[in-house]
């Protein structure tokens, strides 16, 4: 236990605050300010002097008001009791604070992250006088219908167990005795805490190789993520960073998804907490918030409490992530959290680098990024563990030479650029097809061509290669016109439009095009693509081109995406029939 | 009595230093006593050890450092609120300025605010219909919704945003309007032109105005909107109104924040101004809304001009960034003669989903709204094609949507600064628009609409 200190205040500049007597503090500290008793984090120690970065509004403070520190650095608390709720950005319940504090955010307020007065049924797994080492599961507690919470041995301890008991305990309560290689008896409560700034710990990193499944059919197609991935949507206001955040945390195949709102609207978490609990997961059939933690940081909301948001997100993510689920981390956006970032090191006088963001910031993102991975837990099961980390970034005006961009560019290994002309044409998912990427393509090609269908690379680069190849024919379009082209060069732009209106044009405020499940996905594509290739055929074979583009089955497979999963293979053979027979109908008789 | 002091070290621009203070706090609220006995305001922006760094509310003419006094008054800035402030106007510190009495007030409100717990906030789903179809129809305004107007200098925004404050009904026609408006270093004209409108229309006795003119000290406008939006927030959440904030200008009010930082000698961001302009706009926009177990709600309609038509500029680029959508006004279409000039495709409306559909606007709103979308993007792409082509370069389907883009910004966009149409008649000539195109070009929309609207006028 580090030594408790008491300071006085001396200086106040907006959410930094400097007091002496900090001697004995140590760096990272939680500190209590004033007798408003604000929460704060020492980031800067000169002599006895420390720089104080308080997570609450400090308007009303002034020197000699009292420091204490709390001799902890800031944690999250970590129990049954996470999945539901919705957090400020130091952990504190918001639910819990209207009850208190009505509704606006008032100061001063303490509140424990985690309920102390609900009892949880905890069982049993492990068995006295088993064995165990940090990692290994003690037992488990129903925390919703969809999450099996695994209560593990703290990091750091193992030992033979001593008892452990069945029952309805509270998250305080002793649920196991464990005597460690000292002899000594370590009591082992569900509640356990952990320091936000540091990575829990895991038994080694593996290389991601199947995909995150979104049911977005740009993305899954075209630009996977692979579970234990990293990518980004970095976009400028309006072309839909924050509806393709929700949509991934709605669908994305992950057990567990943490989002958190970082400066962003108020009213986009109110929408998440409001839709969640109504939108039922397709495959379990319960409700989305049941796997959901919700992190709100709005913009009006303290700037320093913006900064450490996102670390809490992440080690809340990584206690899942141990218990051997695949957990998805939104954080939406990282460019306000860098902005908190800006301002801090601004007031701390800093020498400021690129557009006045702090030199670290690249050091600070990478290692925020690197925490996200596939992952063997800890404990002697060898379970998997899995941290996707998806983070929007809000460039200013758009422009990726802003430091944040270009500082996430270097780390993750998926881009989603969106494209402000995408979005004025209202073609949403606004994922511009032409620069996008994902350094994850060749390894989900092969888990795909397995899982999936053997022609699913083939296909993907294909359709792939007709959309590069409609972007020089515009080109040429634009300045001999249309007419001039050839035959198949006409029906390449409208197969590719075809792929373009129908397939990466996703409304994710339809019921039924909200999701698409992988093999809808490739049906959808493989008729657009049989349309191109047997077109061509059919044109060789001397078809007219204004019957093939007028085939009454086009209009079928453009709404192939309103079909409802269930009806959609027998939908889709149906149309690959009649697409055979109207281009075999096309082409003249009796030429060979 | 609180202590004076009279110890000003320096004055510079809108900063001041005092010192050897005692148990001053930060950002509390002082009183600058001139010789001559005028009383000015000032805030308290950073205290160390016995240095107290304050910011001026009003100019800093005649500030005499040896023989003026400082005195803080332990609060922050506060406005006096009570149910009268209804139909009067203030100037940007909350003094009255039309020759009427004082405020009794029944509240002091700190002019700051709190921020809304993300918990409490209830979601903004109930159409108000401003009667301009390009708004109503495409880019749908929802009560407790932030959607600011990107305009331009020389652009009629005034107009517009007179029309909507003018307009603006909930279906129903329930609920208990209010509007506040506050205007930050505009001209006396533009002023004078919203008070006279909302005199004309009789809408002055349920507004609140609070105007800086471009005249008033620079300084005053950054406590301006912060006075509107208290008196908003006590409107719609202590008298359950529905109030509609407009504020013009806020690219004024960021320059009197410039100032500010530029004299503090801050690290600048882009463009010169400071790095916490996003926190600082944010802190502003995000009061408005709706909270769970109060009947009123904020609406909130910033206006700002965007320097040079830049929408990358800071001001727009941030406002985006934290308001729900944006309508932008565009200079090729005022140039048409197109009223109001709205350009639709970057225009957006984020809340637009949640505020249109069956029992609130109609079943096929949504599916038209995309469809509209995407002819009038087509169609303009087309009239591009045959400014260099020349019209006989294109296809058959493209001439007609470029006549559509046509018919579309004549009929559907312009419809004059005092035509108020009811949403059905938005929708109609909606589809009267849609059925200049081929049924199968219509990929949008659900067959069974189609089957039920298409063609039929």
């Amino acid at each position: 236990m580090a030594n408790i200190s008491q300071g006085t205040i001396v200086k106040v500049s907006g959410p930094l605050v400097v007091a002496e007597g900090m001697r004995d503090s140590e760096l990272f500290d939680v500190v209590r300010v004033s007798d408003k008793k604000l929460i704060g984090e020492i980031i800067e120690m000169h002599g006895d002097r420390a720089s104080i970065q308080v997570y609450e509004d400090t308007a009303g403070l002034g020197p000699g008001e009292p420091v204490v520190s709390e001799g902890a650095p800031l944690s999250v608390e970590l129990a049954p009791g996470l999945i539901g709720q919705i957090f400020d950005g130091i952990q504190r319940p918001l639910a819990r604070l209207v009850e208190m504090a009505g509704n606006n955010i008032d100061r001063g307020v303490s509140v424990p992250a985690i309920d102390r007065t609900k009892h949880w049924a905890f069982q049993p797994v492990a068995t006295v006088g088993q064995v165990v080492v940090a990692g290994d599961v003690l037992g488990t507690v129903q925390e919703t219908e969809l999450v099996l919470h695994k209560v593990l041995v703290p990091p750091g301890l193992s030992g033979t167990i001593e008892s452990i008991e069945a029952g309805d305990k509270l998250v305080t309560e002793t649920i196991a005795v464990v005597r460690n290689i000292k002899g000594q008896s370590v009591h082992v409560a569900m509640l356990q805490k952990w320091p936000v700034r540091r990575g829990r710990p895991y038994a080694e990193k593996i290389s991601p190789d199947a995909p995150l499944v979104t049911g977005q059919r740009v993305v899954d197609t075209f630009f996977p993520v692979a579970k234990g991935g990293t990518a980004t949507v970095p976009g400028p206001f309006g072309s839909g960073k924050t509806v393709i955040q929700h949509q991934l945390a709605k669908w994305a195949e992950s057990d567990i998804v943490v989002y958190i709102g970082c400066g962003e609207r108020g009213n986009e978490m109110t929408d998440v907490l409001m839709e969640f609990p109504e939108l039922i997961d397709p495959k379990s059939g319960y409700s989305l918030m049941k796997r959901t933690i919700l992190i709100a940081n709005t913009s009006d909301m303290p700037v320093a409490a913006r900064e450490a948001s996102i670390y809490t997100g992440i080690t809340i993510a990584e206690y899942f992530r141990d218990m051997g689920f695949s957990v998805s981390i939104m954080a939406d956006s990282t460019s306000r959290w860098a902005e908190a970032l800006r301002e801090m090191s601004g007031r701390l006088e800093e020498m400021p680098g690129e557009e006045g963001y702090p030199a670290y910031l690249g050091s600070r993102l990478a290692n925020f990024y690197e925490r996200a991975g596939s992952v063997r837990c800890l404990g002697s099961e060898g379970r998997i563990g899995v941290l996707t980390a998806i983070g929007a970034v809000s460039p200013p005006g758009g422009d990726l030479s802003d430091p944040v961009a270009q500082s996430t560019l270097r780390i993750v290994k998926v881009f989603w650029g969106l494209d402000s002309a995408l979005a004025y044409k209202r073609h949403f998912p606004a994922i511009n097809w032409l620069n996008s990427y994902s350094l994850y393509t060749d390894k989900i090609d092969a888990w795909m061509n397995q899982m999936v269908t053997p022609d699913w690379s083939k296909l993907r680069s294909d359709a792939m290669r007709l959309l590069q190849e409609e972007s020089e024919l515009e080109e040429i379009v634009r300045l001999v016109g249309q007419d001039s082209l050839s035959a198949v060069d006409r029906l390449k732009l409208e197969a590719s439009r075809s792929v373009r209106e129908d397939f990466l044009h996703q409304n994710s405020y339809d019921e039924i095009d909200t999701y698409s499940s992988l093999n809808k996905q490739h049906r959808m594509l493989s008729l657009m693509m049989q349309f191109y290739y047997d077109g061509q055929r059919a044109l060789e074979r001397s078809a007219s081109f204004r019957d093939l583009i007028n085939l009454p089955v086009r209009d079928g497979i453009s709404r192939l995406k309103f079909v409802p999963e269930a009806q959609v293979t027998e939908r889709a053979d149906q149309l690959a029939r009649e697409l055979t027979e109207q281009i075999e109908a096309a082409i003249p008789q009796g030429v060979m | 009595m609180p202590r004076e002091y009279r110890t000003i070290e320096e004055v510079a621009g809108p900063l001041m230093l005092v010192q050897q203070v005692e148990g001053v706090k930060y950002d509390e609220l002082g009183e600058i006593e001139l010789p001559s006995g005028e009383i000015r305001r000032c805030k308290v922006l950073e205290i160390n050890g016995q240095n107290a760094l304050v910011q001026l509310f009003e100019s800093s003419l005649g500030i005499n450092a040896e023989h003026s006094k400082v005195r803080f008054l332990g609060k922050g800035l506060e406005l006096a609120v009570s149910p009268d402030i209804l139909g009067r106007v203030f100037d940007g510190m909350g003094t009255p300025k039309d020759g009427g009495p004082a405020i009794i007030p029944t509240r002091m409100l700190d002019i700051n605010g709190k921020p809304m717990n993300p918990a409490a906030r209830d979601y903004p789903n109930e159409f108000i219909q401003t009667g301009v179809s390009a708004i109503d129809g495409l880019n749908t305004l929802v009560r407790g919704q932030k959607l600011p107007i990107f305009s331009a200098s020389g652009l009629p925004h005034a107009q517009l945003a007179a029309q909507i404050a003018r307009q603006a009904k909930v279906r129903d026609g329930s609920g208990n309007f209010a509007v506040v408006f506050a205007a930050m270093g505009i001209t006396f004209e533009e002023a004078d032109y919203f008070i006279n409108d909302f005199r004309r229309t009789g809408a002055i006795d349920r507004s609140v105005l609070f105007i800086n003119l471009a005249s008033d000290p620079a300084i005053e406008r950054i406590s301006t909107p912060r006075m509107a939006l208290t008196a908003a927030e006590y409107l719609a959440f202590e008298l359950d109104m529905h109030v509609l904030v407009i504020m013009t200008d806020i690219t004024y009010y960021a320059e009197a924040l410039r100032e500010v930082s530029a004299a503090r000698k801050e690290v600048p961001g882009r463009r010169g101004y400071p790095g916490y302009l996003y926190t600082d706009l944010a802190t502003m926009y995000e009061r408005a809304g709706r909270q769970r177990g109060k009947e009123g709600s904020i609406t909130f309609v910033p206006i700002l001009t965007m320097p040079d038509d830049d929408k990358t500029h800071p001001i727009p680029d941030l406002t985006g960034y934290i308001t729900e959508g944006q309508i932008i006004l565009s200079r090729d279409l005022h140039k048409k003669g197109v009223k109001p000039p709205i350009d639709v495709l970057p225009s957006l409306s984020r809340l637009k989903d949640k505020g249109i559909g069956e029992g609130k606007t109609r079943a096929d709103h949504a599916n038209t709204m995309n469809q509209l979308f995407a002819a009038y993007s087509r169609g303009k792409d087309a009239k591009e094609l045959a400014v260099i082509l020349g019209e006989d370069a294109l296809s058959e389907v493209d001439r007609i949507y470029a006549r559509f883009a046509e018919a579309f910004e004549r009929e559907y966009v312009s419809q004059g600064f005092e035509g108020d149409r009811a949403i059905l008649e938005t929708l109609q000539i909606g589809w009267k628009l849609l059925s200049m195109l081929p049924k199968n070009e219509l990929k949008r929309i659900k067959e069974s609409f189609i089957d039920q609207y298409y063609g039929k006028d």
